[in-house]
């Protein structure tokens, strides 16, 4: 008998207890859980960038035709200037000037020599602080927002979800996610919280108010 | 011991080791203020959501609902990772788990992995196993990092480095680093900061380099086939992403129904853990990704005692657990001890009642007792499991046992003579211990033996051999001893 049939025999046969007739269905799984902890009336972009702010990464709020400034602004303040760009990041958003963007494909020690990286994101999360990168345009593969000791994430005020149960249905579990709130830290030397063990040390997020057309 | 391959870590009863642990000053107080800021922090962004109790009682029937359709669940998980591109690999015990996975590695001709902090892997043993294979497993996680370099056993399941204080740190990196890889840097402090920085700088070679990660699971979707794993340093996602095979071994209990069900979990297990809203990363993958990440993926589905703990109507519950380490963050006793008085990597009041239902009560007899039955556990836990009924049922079950076993001291030695009348594994004993790596025998001690014999060794640090056989030695030394 191969090892997956005889755990599988073993599972059945620790489940003697269990009826033939029952399904999983007739384990009553009573969801009376909140779909959202947002207060009634509470506006989730404000709490989203509270709650960001909250892990030490830094919030800029700006009106669509202000984020090349914002990152330009934000980059200066960082001393960054070369950085990695994934294919998809909207060329209008970037900020003129003397930086170098390195546009995919990029190799991990190209990636590790750079200062670091921009992308966009997928969803955001108001209650965690929470944002979702599902490598789709302009967000680029895993490591692109990970090798780089920098990262700035853009993401669109209508991206940010209320809650977990929300994010999670927006996004496609297919594709691979990486859920970021606050810069890589760890507490593992006497419960001191450090920033930045492996990945980024620095996270910067530019929120992109809904411009008025839209909202 | 087990014969069923948890690593049991050798303390020789809770009580002795427990009065070990109880003489140390400097342990209980990094314990003490370990236990009550994490806890502290945990009733804060707990109480954040006032349906806390609610998420609880999903929380215990999803597992519920789990366990008792567990076949179902898993053959599901099966055909979906391998629709997503991965493979799947069924593992009885630590043994075939830990060959299946050095099968794998050699595949792929690399001889380091770099690896994602992982209970189940440290269940099995599995850096012992690959050593033994001439695979050099580097353990990523900073907590993980101080263990190895140390020659250190976990002591807690959140933070394994907890009853290290930063001096202490500071100087095994100075002087342990350079047989690893980079060195520490020249008058490297004790802050926190530049100890962080020296680890990362450390690692990021072997993270660039390396071709083959080995990780753990904390949940992994029936209906998706998909695989997550939390964490905080960064180290996981490094692991998750750059090499090209990635290994993840995961115990058969961690499979959830739907991806929908995470909402639950995803809520419970930061805020119960380290008492943050959400950890700095989660990372989940299906399968392999075209142009990113990994092109293989290989699970591995462990049971080594599982099933076992299944069967039992009362012990199953504990199956449920999602290593959030809660209890042992409320416990009275763990913060007196400490986790290596529960001699399992599974320490507090978890390692009290998955233990023994893992190796059997009558090999670890004494921690069902390593309780005062105060009832925090339960009420911490984020899938409530009421520990405390468990470890009532267990002590029924220690009475029944000891009326025909033996002391867990005579067991070790039972199994270190089982390896002792087994050419194979005393061979393989030998050489590792000829070989003199640092992992053995340093400055004429034996540190840790490897496989069986680790729990014999741990709690003894015996002299080396010399130059005659190990054989002739322990007969001269050990045997006629009960
Ligand atoms: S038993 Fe409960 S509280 Fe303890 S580690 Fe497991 S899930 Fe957390």
């Amino acid at each position: 008998m191969s090892s997956r049939e005889t755990v599988l025999a073993r599972i059945r046969g620790a489940l003697a207890d269990v009826p033939a007739e029952e399904g999983p269905e007739h384990v009553a799984v009573e969801r009376a859980y909140r779909r959202s902890h947002l207060e009634p009336g509470q506006d989730p972009v404000e709490l989203f960038a509270e709650r960001v702010a909250d892990y030490r990464a830094t919030v800029h709020r700006a009106a669509p035709e202000d984020v090349p400034a914002v990152i330009a602004r934000a980059l200066t303040e960082r001393g960054v200037s070369r950085l990695a760009l994934p294919s998809g990041f909207p060329a209008e958003l970037l900020p003129s000037g003397s930086r170098q963007w390195q546009p995919e494909p990029l190799t991990v020690p190209e990636l590790d020599a750079l200062d670091g990286s921009v992308t966009l994101a997928a969803v955001g999360i108001a209650v965690t602080g929470t944002i979702v990168l599902d490598a789709g345009p302009g967000q680029g593969r895993r490591a692109l927002s990970l090798v780089p000791d920098y990262h700035l994430c853009v993401i669109r005020a209508e991206q940010i979800a209320d809650d977990l149960p929300d994010a999670l249905a927006r996004l496609d579990p297919a594709r691979p996610l990486t859920f970021i709130s606050g810069p890589s830290a760890t507490s593992d030397i006497e419960l001191d919280r450090v920033e930045g063990v492996h990945g980024p040390r620095t996270l910067d997020v530019v929120i992109v108010e809904q411009s008025v057309e839209q909202s | 011991m087990s014969d069923r391959g948890v690593v049991w870590l050798g303390s020789p009863s809770f009580p002795e080791a427990a009065r070990t642990a109880l003489a140390d000053q400097q342990l209980r107080t990094n314990l003490r203020r370990a236990t009550t800021t994490i806890r502290d922090k945990r009733l804060a962004v707990a109480a954040e959501l006032d349906d806390w109790e609610e998420l609880r009682t999903a929380a215990e029937a999803i597992k519920r609902r789990t366990a008792r359709h567990l076949d179902r669940y898993l053959l599901q998980l099966e055909e979906a990772v391998i629709a997503a591109g991965g493979s799947v690999h069924w593992a009885g015990d630590a043994a075939e788990a830990n060959r299946i996975v050095a099968a794998l590695i050699q595949a792929t001709g690399e001889r380091e992995v770099v690896k994602i902090k992982s209970m189940a892997t440290q269940e099995i043993g599995l850096n012992e196993a690959l050593a033994r294979e001439g695979i050099t497993a580097y353990e990523t996680d900073l907590a993980e990092l101080i263990v190895q370099l140390g020659e250190d056993r976990p002591s807690h399941i959140l933070v394994p480095a907890i009853h290290k204080n930063r001096t202490e740190i500071r100087d095994l990196f100075a002087a342990e680093m350079a047989h690893w890889g980079e060195p520490a840097p020249e008058g490297l402090s004790d802050d926190p900061r530049e100890l962080a920085e020296a680890a990362r700088r450390h690692l990021r070679k072997k993270f660039l380099a390396a071709k083959v990660a080995v990780s753990g699971a904390n949940f992994a979707v029936a209906d998706t086939g998909t695989v997550t794993v939390v964490e905080s340093e960064g180290n996981g996602r490094m692991c998750l992403s750059l090499p090209e095979t990635l290994i993840t071994v995961m115990g058969i209990e961690k499979v959830v129904p739907t991806w929908s069900d995470l909402e639950v979990f995803l809520q419970l297990l930061p805020r119960s853990s380290t008492g943050e809203r959400m950890n700095p990363y989660t990372s989940t993958w299906t399968g392999v990704t075209e142009g990113d990440g990994p092109s293989q993926f290989h699970l591995v589905l462990l049971d080594n005692g599982r099933t076992d703990t299944l069967a039992d109507t009362v012990g199953r519950q504990v199956l449920a657990c999602i290593r959030c380490s809660a209890c042992l963050n409320v416990c009275p006793v763990f913060e007196r001890t400490g986790g290596h008085a529960y001699g399992s990597v599974y320490p507090g009041p978890i390692g009290a009642v998955l233990t023994p239902q893992l190796v059997g009560v009558e090999q670890a007899a004494s921690l069902p007792f390593a309780s005062t039955l105060c009832g925090a556990c339960y009420d911490a836990c984020p899938v409530k499991i009421d520990i405390p009924e468990v470890l009532a049922h267990l002590r029924a079950e220690v009475v029944e046992a000891k009326r025909h076993a033996l002391s867990p001291e005579a067991l070790a030695m039972k199994a270190a003579a089982t390896v002792l009348d087994s050419p194979r594994l005393l061979s393989a004993a030998q050489k590792a211990a000829s070989l003199g790596g640092r992992v053995l025998a340093r400055e004429g001690r034996i540190g840790r033996l490897p496989g069986p014999l680790h729990g014999w060794s741990d709690t003894r640090d015996s002299p080396a051999p010399p130059a005659e056989s190990f054989r002739t030695w322990w007969r001269k030394n050990r045997e006629g001893t009960p």
